[in-house]
């Protein structure tokens, strides 16, 4: 799947693929016990976050540890743009995108005077800042640890004013036109907006802005002796990709209108520079299947206790099944981090590509065999082909 | 040419399949939510949502919170033992909720407001959990409740001290048993005015969210009655570990008393920290100086070793109280753990034995049933007297404990000293000091 083989009718149907996949994800993912609304919400939230993030990092080589000051801000400034003006996520979103741009202008602008791990640095730097900003400075706006939340006396502006709506006595929740934006609506609607982003990914891979950021990558010195100016590349890149995540926090806000502070926390930052590495850096599909094992091991194994483990080893012997549990128990339940740490060491190890690199070795391993299969008969030699 | 046919057909394959995928929610929801209610229990189980902090400043508040409830739900499966025993109402026989046997998930807070949620709505949607519980912050505790009213689902609040909580975040679905700021203003106050006298200087140090802002404008409001002065309020970072860049500059502020508005690791670390500065020997102003914790608990007690002695605070529950019921729950908490329980293994204890007693008074699971029984319920036997659900913001109003640590501790437990206990109606307030406006119960999608 490298970019230069492939033609865009198979860009057309890659992307009707990645749509059926993330369309069927409540049947395909209900094996896994991953099939509810809370959790694929996320993989799509997190894998637009990781699809913008691997637009920077993965083509322009530009290391960001800050890009959760994006989402943070997002999801902010839709929870305001849902108190102040509409319940319709429409709006939240828009404001989220946008005003995940200008921050990242104004951070990139300043951020990529500098390259490598300055540059890393510097985006870490701000990212910190704008979370203890959130934390405790701007409290009246942030609403501290405490975190944004919707409350009845909000004015809703256009809701009440504009269109007359008037939502009683309850507290509204987000809703699109009638649906609400909870539960598996809700995740159609990121779904959505996974697939609209994918293919914007998709397009910037393949344009002669791709190549200009890939380049970049490449070799950034060369580009500037031949009189190119690199800057408005990379600000662009960053400005995207910032976008991007603010638009994953909007998302977030709008699946559970609230926004807290540790959203913007450097872990935060970490997650998506971990999932991109995971999934596949500078690959299409990476990101969003590096995202989405990321939050299955957050969610789904963090949740394991003793006692589950107990349930699933009890066809063992008594003493050899304390044992096992004994020593899977660290991997799991708050342990869950030492899972997925020995997961990312052997996918840097052994898989420096990530998962996709992986599949990509799968899928010639089995075209070579199958070939080989072919061709086999006649030839009983298959070095000699 | 070929170029558009082939985008034509592909684009056509996709959106056929994209249909496919899209008309499969329907068979989803429509299974999800044909109950007549959020999760309603169909076979002969129904399953709780314990969502406990097991990480984080919190972590041994969560712990012992979890030991607590598995005892309730082992008393309630049972019909008998424990505070059932003792308890005013008689609904419960064994044999579970409305012949349900009760089952239960957990989930980790890890005390941050995102992940609180994200762990009670994996319970919700995932587990089916019918109820949720727990918490050991008030930023938790909020985001949680806020999460529990939109989904349908009746929040037992566990831990949570802020005023917001059934204050100007309540919320209809949400209820809870422990007592407040504002009542623990109310309670320390007297005691302050005769340790301390009317003439004093305060200083207060606060853990930076809803909980902290409620207690430092509580304490503030009563103390300044008293004729103190408040010197300056500074804002901690939760689970800051290292206080002592905010206690040098208390040395020499000229204030008397030092009001440590933190709770969990956070007290432990800042009285440690403050003690270590010689604040509890220090001279200010001619007075000895003096450490006050609003909100106490025998946990952060033990944290705190010998720093605590002689210093005051106020608390829900104490174990070494003497009633029937607080007897009997020590018995058997002790019995199954080896330890006593602390006053968030109480409070979650009771919150679990209320709610199970109002399912099975109310014959079911609906939350606007489960609300009509605990709406200006009266019961007694849970250790702290005869109390009161209050239907306007479903609070708990019953006694408080004042308490001190203890000079002459007999055992690794015995650290704290119940100096009075504040009746009920001292602490008593009106309904529209807090400005709670909760809405009406929502039963999820029908």
């Amino acid at each position: 799947m490298t970019a230069s083989k492939t033609t865009s009718s198979s860009d057309l149907i890659l992307l009707a693929c990645f749509a059926a996949a993330v369309m069927a994800g409540p049947v395909i993912l209900a094996p896994f016990g991953a099939g509810y609304p809370d959790l694929l919400q996320k993989f799509a939230i997190f894998g637009i976050f990781a699809i913008g993030f691997n637009i920077l990092f993965g083509l322009t080589g530009y290391l960001s540890f800050g890009h959760a000051a994006f989402l943070g801000a997002g999801s902010y400034t839709a929870v305001w743009t849902f108190k102040l003006f509409s319940m319709n996520p429409i709006p939240a979103i828009i404001m989220a995108t946008a005003f995940g741009g200008v921050f990242a202008l104004v951070i990139g602008f300043i951020s990529l005077r500098r390259s490598g791990i300055y540059f890393s640095i510097l985006t870490l730097a701000f990212a910190q800042m704008s979370y203890n900003l959130a934390y405790s400075v701007l409290t009246p706006i942030t609403n501290g640890e405490t975190g944004l939340q919707l409350v009845q006396t909000d004015p809703r502006w256009l809701d009440t004013t504009v269109f007359g709506r008037d939502y009683g006595s309850t507290l509204p929740s987000s809703d699109l036109f009638g649906i609400t934006m909870t539960g598996y609506s809700g995740f159609y609607f990121c779904a959505v907006m996974l697939i609209i982003c994918f293919y914007i990914s998709m397009r910037i891979f393949r344009s002669p802005f791709g190549l200009m950021l890939r380049a970049v990558k490449t070799n950034q010195n060369r580009l500037n002796y031949t009189g190119v100016n690199t800057r408005p590349y990379t600000l662009a890149a960053f400005v995207i990709s910032g976008m991007y995540a603010g638009l994953a926090g909007g998302l977030m806000a709008v699946t559970d209108p609230l926004a807290g502070a540790e959203r913007m926390q450097w872990t935060a930052s970490g997650e998506v520079v971990l999932m991109t590495i995971l999934g596949g850096t500078g690959t299409l599909l990476g990101p969003v299947i590096g995202a989405g094992a990321i939050k299955y091991f957050e969610n789904i194994f963090s949740a394991y206790n003793d006692t589950t483990l107990m349930n699933i080893f009890s066809f063992l012997p008594e003493g050899l099944q304390t044992g096992v549990v004994n020593i899977l128990g660290l991997f799991v339940g708050d342990g869950w981090h030492l899972t997925l740490g020995a997961l990312f060491m052997l996918i840097v190890i052994f898989l420096p590509g990530g998962l996709m690199e992986g599949v990509n070795r799968l899928v010639n391993w089995a075209t070579a065999r199958f070939k080989n299969k072919d061709d086999g008969a006649p030839t009983p030699e298959p070095a000699a082909s | 040419m070929s170029r558009s046919i082939t985008n034509r057909r592909s684009l056509l394959k996709g959106s056929a399949a994209a249909g496919v995928a899209l008309a499969t929610p329907t068979i989803f929801t429509s299974q999800v939510w044909a109950a007549g209610y959020t999760n309603e229990p169909k076979g002969g189980s129904v399953t709780l949502g314990f969502n406990v902090p097991q990480t984080g400043a919190y972590a041994d508040e969560g712990a012992d919170e979890l030991r607590a409830y598995q005892l309730a739900v082992e008393h309630i499966n049972a019909g008998g033992g424990g505070m059932l025993e003792t308890f005013s109402s008689k609904a419960l026989k064994g044999g579970g909720i409305n012949g349900k046997k009760v089952e239960y998930v957990t989930g980790d807070t890890q005390t941050k407001s995102d992940a609180a949620r994200a762990s009670a709505k994996r319970m919700v949607e995932k587990d089916g959990a019918i109820m949720i519980t727990g918490g050991s912050s008030s930023g938790v505790a909020v985001a949680v409740q806020d999460y529990c009213q939109t989904a349908g689902i009746i929040f037992m609040a566990g831990l949570t001290h802020a005023n917001d909580t059934t204050g100007k975040d309540c919320r209809a679905n949400g209820f809870r048993h422990f007592f407040n700021t504002e009542m623990s203003g109310a309670a320390l106050a007297p005691v302050l005015k005769n340790q301390f006298g009317s003439e004093r200087v305060a200083y207060h140090l606060t853990a930076d969210y809803n909980w902290g802002w409620s207690q430092e404008g509580s304490i503030q409001k009563y103390s300044e009655q008293l004729g103190w002065k408040t010197q300056a309020a500074v804002r901690t970072p939760l689970g800051a570990g290292d206080f002592s860049q905010y206690i040098t500059p208390v040395l020499n502020s000229g204030a008397d008393v030092l009001v440590l508005n933190h709770y969990g690791r956070d007290m432990v670390n800042s009285l440690t920290q403050a003690v270590q500065f010689g604040l509890r020997d220090k001279q200010v102003n001619g007075k000895d100086f003096g450490i006050v914790v609003p909100l106490y608990s025998r946990l952060m007690a033990q944290g705190a070793g010998e720093n605590v002695k002689g210093i005051y605070g106020s608390t829900n529950w104490h174990w070494s109280l003497q009633d029937e019921g607080s007897k009997a729950f020590v018995k058997a908490f002790g019995e199954k753990y080896g330890f006593p329980p602390s006053q968030a293994a109480h409070t979650t204890y009771c919150q679990a034995i209320l709610y199970a007693d109002a399912c099975q008074r109310a014959g079911t699971f609906m939350p606007t049933g489960v609300g009509e029984a605990l709406k200006d319920f009266d019961f007694d036997g849970l250790g702290n007297g005869p109390t009161t659900y209050r239907g306007h913001d479903n609070q708990c109003f019953k006694d408080v404990l004042v308490v001190k640590g203890k000079e002459n501790p007999s055992s690794k437990f015995d650290v704290l000293e119940v100096v009075e206990v504040t009746p009920r109606k001292q602490v008593e307030y009106g309904t529209d000091l807090l400005g709670c406006n909760k809405g009406s119960i929502n039963n999820g999608a029908a």
